[in-house]
């Protein structure tokens, strides 16, 4: 569609920029302040340069918590986004079943995140949580509160849990978008259930596989309240995410300097690494 | 396409994944409706000595039902605000184009992506300055961070998706461009309308970070309360499991309103 030139848009656009201004410059502002400050905790501060920014970059604390981050994020990614496609794809296309199935399949999304991170501790749980004891009854020995690979495996459970249904409500739009006239041409042709996924469903997800990769991946990037309920970062640091260990440095040992620093670096490598994913999407729309 | 065996196993997967939904679910319901003594006591699969005692402390303590009436409140003052300000700015978006509007919009997007783990203090101290702590319309103003930026996109697409030909015929026709827009335009795209609704409800309701650290009593959200009670009262997790499935009733009641609307929102407009 073809666009006017107007100037006069920036007008409707306004309230939009002030509100969003308010909210987003003025803290950030706050943070570059600090985080090119150093302070002793007497309100008095001093210029620390980018003092700040070479301790966080060099210091191996960020590393780990940014390496279990990625982990984190591509782990959720390649489970996610295949398993909610092939719900989508064996989902009922029409019936009484549908709603049945879109409106259970989108509860967990609106469930507080502390909830979620609430129902998956007491559900993981060794001795009062069904998964917990269903585990060790079938001879795991399984701990999620000492063990870090088994506090891994919960964390990844919960998220699988809390987020498929969102690629799934995503795939199933683009397929249900499919005109009936295609699949009836790929009869006639005699295209085998493989040739109808590649050739005909995949092109018509892409657009929404898109924006569910670039949610999932902005979300997960940025979780801290379902894993800190879960497991608090532990045991250990294992399970400390960036944004833990960002609450943790700023609120906990209210270093502000360091955690102004940290949230600097992890806001631009979000930002980046959206940007690319961004990018490709307004190629798909605009071809 | 002729294998019958496999088209059989079809709604397996969806039944199963369903399944998996939810058992956690379950698991919560059941321990909301247990004593502590049982909880803790044996491991039971329903509750043995039934009891609701969990929900009359809910409903009758104004510190528990208080939490629900404030989170409802601040969720639905920002759900007005975000919409009534995305409304202008995504029509702006889908109709014109003006100095700088992708880098616009793209900056918008950036406030989406931006953790809130980094604006928790900042955002305490903003809305100290402005004496504005411990109310609705903190939480509510500090919730169109995220939301304004999603609602503009989704308004956008589903805007997009109306014929330019509608607006001329209209201006044609001899209509000013407000009784365009409220007259016409806004009921074309009523169901996106509902749509970005429904999402600046669902990322206010869950989102707790931002909530908790703007309140301290008189706004404070149920799921704050919940984590209070948790660190506190040492283990009442049945009370924390009532108020937990509590939480989930408001988002239930809403899904079912827009469940026709769901899979089409949720792709943004876009398919």
């Amino acid at each position: 569609m073809t666009k006017t030139v107007n100037q006069k848009a920036w007008l409707f656009v306004l309230p939009v920029l002030i509100l969003v201004a308010f909210n987003a410059f003025i803290p950030l502002m706050t943070v570059v302040n600090y985080s090119v400050q150093e302070t002793f905790g007497d309100n008095t501060f001093f210029w620390a340069g980018l003092m700040w920014f070479e301790d966080v970059l060099h210091s191996p604390r960020f590393h780990d918590a940014l390496l279990r981050q990625l982990t984190f994020t591509f782990t959720i990614l390649a489970i996610e986004i295949p398993l909610g496609v092939a719900i989508a794809l064996t989902m009922p296309r029409r019936g009484v079943w549908v709603p049945v199935c879109l409106v259970t399949m989108a509860l967990p999304l609106l469930i507080p995140w502390n909830v979620v991170g609430a129902i998956w501790n007491i559900f993981a749980l060794p001795d009062i949580g069904l998964l917990g004891q269903v585990l060790n009854g079938l001879g795991f020995d399984y701990n999620f509160t000492r063990q870090p690979g088994a506090a891994w495996f919960t964390l990844i459970a919960m998220d699988v849990w809390h987020w498929t249904s969102l690629v799934v409500l995503l795939a199933y739009a683009g397929l249900v978008s499919i005109p009936d006239a295609f699949y009836q041409a790929a009869k006639i042709d005699g295209a085998s259930g493989w040739a109808i996924f590649r050739y005909i469903q995949l092109p018509k997800m892409k657009r929404v596989l898109t924006i569910a990769v670039l949610l999932r991946f902005m979300d997960s990037f940025n979780i801290y309240t379902e894993p800190f309920v879960l497991t608090g970062g532990g045991p250990g640091n294992s399970t400390t995410l960036l944004s833990i260990d960002l609450v943790k440095v700023a609120l906990g040992q209210f270093d502000l300097g360091p955690a102004a620093a940290m949230s600097l670096i992890y806001f631009l490598i979000v930002l980046l690494l959206s940007w690319v994913f961004y990018t490709l999407m307004m190629r798909n729309e605009d071809s | 396409m002729n294998r019958p065996a496999l088209s059989y196993l079809r709604p397996l997967v969806p039944a199963l994944y369903i399944a998996f939904m939810l058992l956690p679910i379950y698991w919560l319901l059941n321990m909301s409706f247990k004593t502590t003594n049982e909880i803790l006591g044996d491991f039971t699969l329903w509750p043995r000595a039934f009891t609701l005692e969990n929900y009359v402390t809910i409903f009758t303590d104004p510190t528990w039902y208080m939490g629900y009436v404030n989170a409802l409140i601040y969720v639905s003052l920002n759900t007005v605000i975000s919409v009534t300000v995305a409304l202008p700015a995504a029509y702006a978006f889908s109709r014109y184009r003006f100095l700088g509007d992708k880098h616009l919009f793209f900056w918008l997007l950036t406030n989406r992506m931006a953790p809130a783990a980094v604006f928790a203090l900042p955002f305490f101290q903003l809305y100290s300055a402005v004496g504005l702590f411990d109310t609705h319309l903190a939480v509510a103003l500090a919730h169109t961070l995220f939301n304004i930026p999603l609602a503009v996109w989704i308004l956008e697409g589903f805007m997009s998706g109306v014929p330019r030909q509608l607006d001329e015929t209209a201006y044609v026709d001899g209509y000013s461009f407000p009784r365009f827009f409220g007259r016409i335009f806004l009921p074309t795209i009523a169901a996106g309308i509902g749509v970005a609704c429904f999402f600046c409800f669902m990322f206010s309701w869950v989102e707790l970070l931002l909530a908790k650290t703007l309140t301290a009593v008189a706004a404070k959200p149920i799921a704050a309360t919940m984590t209070r009670t948790a660190s506190t009262s040492g283990y009442e997790l049945g009370l924390l499991a009532a108020a937990g499935t509590l939480t989930i009733v408001p988002g239930a009641f809403v899904i079912y309103f827009v469940r026709n609307y769901i899979a089409k929102g949720f792709a943004l407009g876009r398919v």
